[in-house]
């Protein structure tokens, strides 16, 4: 290396310093510190002392945790699979050549923009059993007993599922775009051969945004079981009978209201290995039926 | 471009200095005084007395300048400012937080500093000094105690037919009382009407297909107290060493008095009725609504009342407890708001002269008087009675001095069991378990995690007390 690309090796470092510092403060310290901390009983006050595994072994044995991964596993079956079909059935029809579409793709984007919390605060009074816009339009179609969406523990975690559409508009955006890709000598090769509009999306559409619909699964398994926001605004945290206590917000109430640091720490560890055996299992399915324009 | 070695260092000293300076600043008033960073958890009207307080701690003296912050999550915060070895030189905490936070460390042995300053334990209303302390030590002196009672609305006592002065005394009462304030609507005959429970027929309470509109009281709203329900019956929480006692059986009769109510108004109307009001100690309470004709509360309701319902004509009283609890005394609850000095605090002697000035009899009786509630000192000014603005304060005082006043678990991880409790009762008031199998399953939980904390506290108990014992600041 000659002085000259040094100095200018030097001048790009020095540019991207204040990043780079923010990742090793804010990022790479608090992970390895975590991890540390995972071996530990540790309480943010006193200082750590070593247990070795026994945060990984008092997992097993907590009823709570468990309660915890099956409550995020069930809510991502219902969220999940919803989250993706409607977006994509809210892509298609806004990619149709129809008057105003620009106009329809901005309402549908809209939601995403307005805040987490503002939106679960809208959303709080909409499901309200007694008083919701939900409710009142459910009676007046004909239903007698419609459901106690928020206080009834069967009904909490598809009532998540079904606030978590509300955001959706970020994912509809990606697959317009995806859309937007598919190659029109493929869709009119179809037509040609007298395929009707299902099996062009099926045959055609599909395959060619495989590849997005396929990312759009994994941060949506990514984000799905990290979900918080919605659950600790609308239900105070873990919710009736702990009916949405997910795998995050058990992470935050040991980290900040019991002060369980350690534990914490295991747990986020846990979550983190999680997510990756998720997504490899999700990667090692998906070679069947992601499809890449040239393979 | 590049900074030589020495312009390094000189920037090095430049921001060192900047910092120093800034802490500096902060550590003395523009005149010289000593600056006492208080956090306290109130906000509103409480911050307000306090602030008063404090003004007037100001102006009485010219050595130290107590600056007061309304910090809300301040239990929260102030351990995370602790941790980072920022704290407050102050802070406002609850009663039940002292068992945790001192054994974490957090908090500042008082006992030294009460010896020279001769504050006694004698000269508290006994429940409250013992708030104050854990493992033998005192961590904080009381601000403002409350417990609580009966609070009625004598226009709903009216209209349901009952005497407006007269509320009820035995459990047996409050609950045919509680009945007969009961509204519901109905459908009689193709029209909706509304009518007391205790007039329905048997039919129409056992079908339960009616909404309520009043209710005469609601277990689930019991404020910062919902887990005490135990107490009315007589419930033990805690043998004071090593055992949780979430099942006793006073508790199983709280919780099968909690599935009782539910039962006998239905699951989803109760759920109904609740989910239609909003948070607590707002116009949109039960109680503040004028949908609920007995809530248990502490003194500072009537300042609510006056604030969001000023139009409810309203009495208090002790709340009933199950037959033969208390021996023949009114059973309450207490606690007692605190103020504690945090461990690593810049200017502990400084805070403690604050802390002690609010002791003061003339000072404490001011702030309680502010804040409608009373102060926790066993004496009691003739002035403080006659001129408080809250009607049923000597009720309050001698509730907190009857044999049968409660305070929840020293534990610190009261918090933990608090939450355990709360799914118990979930599901009692859902119906899907029995009392004794909710609370043998919270036992259970809670039993396991005081395991754990008692394991970390044999490993380092006895160098904590030994820390504790050495702090010779005062």
């Amino acid at each position: 290396m000659t002085s000259g690309e040094r100095r200018r090796s030097l001048v790009g470092l020095a540019f991207v310093s204040p990043w780079l510092l923010g990742f090793l403060v804010f990022t790479a310290y608090p992970v390895c510190a975590s991890l540390y901390y995972s071996f530990c009983d540790y309480d943010v006050l006193s200082r750590p002392v070593w247990v070795g595994l026994l945060n990984y072994q008092d997992m097993v044995s907590d009823s709570v945790f468990w309660l915890s991964v099956r409550n995020t596993l069930l809510f991502n079956l219902i969220a999940l699979p919803l989250g993706l079909a409607s977006a994509l059935t809210l892509a298609l029809l806004l990619n149709q050549p129809v008057k105003m579409r620009g106009t329809f793709r901005a309402i549908y984007y809209l939601p995403s923009l307005v805040p987490a919390v503002a939106g679960a605060m809208v959303w709080l009074w909409i499901l309200n059993a007694r008083l919701g816009l939900l409710n009142q339009v459910l009676v007046g179609i004909g239903f007698s007993n419609p459901p106690q969406w928020l206080v009834d523990p069967a009904w909490t975690k598809p009532s998540l599922a079904l606030v978590s559409l509300w955001g959706c508009g970020n994912t509809v955006v990606i697959y317009l775009a995806a859309l937007q890709g598919v190659p029109q000598s493929l869709i009119e090769a179809s037509m040609i051969d007298g395929a009707s509009p299902f099996r062009r999306l099926v045959h055609v559409t599909l395959p060619a945004i495989s590849p997005v619909i396929y990312f759009n699964l994994l941060i949506g398994i990514i984000g799905g079981l990290q979900v918080f926001t919605s659950a600790f605004i609308m239900m105070g945290g873990a919710g009736p009978e702990r009916s949405v206590l997910f795998y995050a917000i058990y992470i935050y109430q040991n980290a900040f209201e019991y002060r369980h640091m350690g534990y914490a720490s295991a747990m986020a560890w846990v979550l983190c290995m999680l997510i990756l055996v998720l997504t490899l299992l999700a990667s090692q399915i998906s070679k069947r039926f992601v499809h890449y324009q040239g393979e | 471009m590049f900074l030589s070695p020495k312009n390094w260092f000189l920037l090095a000293c430049v921001m060192g200095l900047s910092c120093a300076c800034s802490r500096d600043s902060s550590e003395r008033s523009s005149n010289g005084r000593v600056v006492v960073n208080y956090w306290e958890k109130w906000s509103g009207f409480e911050a307000d007395a306090m602030r008063a307080v404090v003004d007037d701690f100001n102006r009485s003296q010219d050595g130290i300048e107590v600056r007061f912050l309304s910090v809300a999550g301040v239990d929260t915060k102030l351990l995370l400012a602790t941790s980072s070895g920022h704290p407050p030189d102050i802070a406002g905490l609850w009663s039940e937080n002292i068992p945790d936070f001192s054994e974490k460390g957090a908090l500042t042995p008082l006992d030294g500093g009460l010896a020279t300053a001769g504050i006694k334990g004698e000269d508290y209303i006994p429940l409250f000094w013992e708030l104050c302390r854990h493992r033998g030590f005192t961590w904080g002196l009381p601000t403002t105690p409350g417990c609580v009672a009966l609070f009625y609305n004598k226009k709903l006592f009216r209209a349901a037919g009952l005497d407006p002065e007269r509320p009820p005394r035995t459990f047996a009462e409050f609950e045919s009382m509680s009945r007969r304030l009961t509204v519901v609507e109905i459908e009689r005959a193709g029209k909706r009407v509304r009518i007391s429970f205790e007039d329905l027929t048997p039919q129409e309470r056992g079908g339960r297909k009616y909404s309520l509109v009043q209710v005469g009281h609601l277990p689930q709203d019991a404020g910062m107290f919902l887990s005490g329900w135990g107490a009315w019956f007589g419930a033990q929480f805690f043998d004071g060493e090593r055992r949780i006692l979430a099942d006793d059986p006073g508790n199983v009769a709280a919780y099968g008095w909690l599935r009782h109510t539910a039962q006998t108004y239905g699951v989803e109307n109760l759920r109904g009725f609740i989910e239609g009001f909003g948070v607590a100690q707002s116009a949109q309470t039960p109680f503040l609504g004028g949908s609920e004709a007995m809530v248990v509360q502490g003194p500072w309701m009537p300042n609510f009342i006056s604030q969001f319902a000023p139009g409810i004509e309203w009495g208090a009283a002790a709340c009933p407890a199950a037959d033969g609890v208390g021996g023949g005394s009114p059973v309450t609850l207490a606690q007692c708001d605190v103020v504690v000095i945090p461990h690593g605090a810049r200017h502990p002697k400084e805070a403690f002269k604050f802390i002690c000035y609010l002791q003061r009899q003339d000072v404490a009786e001011k702030l309680a008087r502010s804040q409608q509630k009373f102060t926790a000192l066993r004496n009691v000014s003739v002035e403080f009675l006659k001129n408080h603005p809250n009607p049923s304060i000597k009720l309050f005082i001698e509730l907190s001095r009857s044999p049968g006043a409660r305070y929840v678990p020293r534990l610190s991880i009261w918090h933990e069991y608090d939450a355990e409790l709360a799914v118990a009762r979930e599901r009692v008031l859902n119906m899907r378990m029995e009392p004794a199998e909710a609370l043998k399953e919270a036992q259970e939980r809670v039993q396991w995690k005081f395991d754990r904390v008692m394991r970390r506290w044999d490993a380092v108990g006895k160098e904590r007390v030994a820390e504790w014992r050495g702090y010779d600041e005062w």
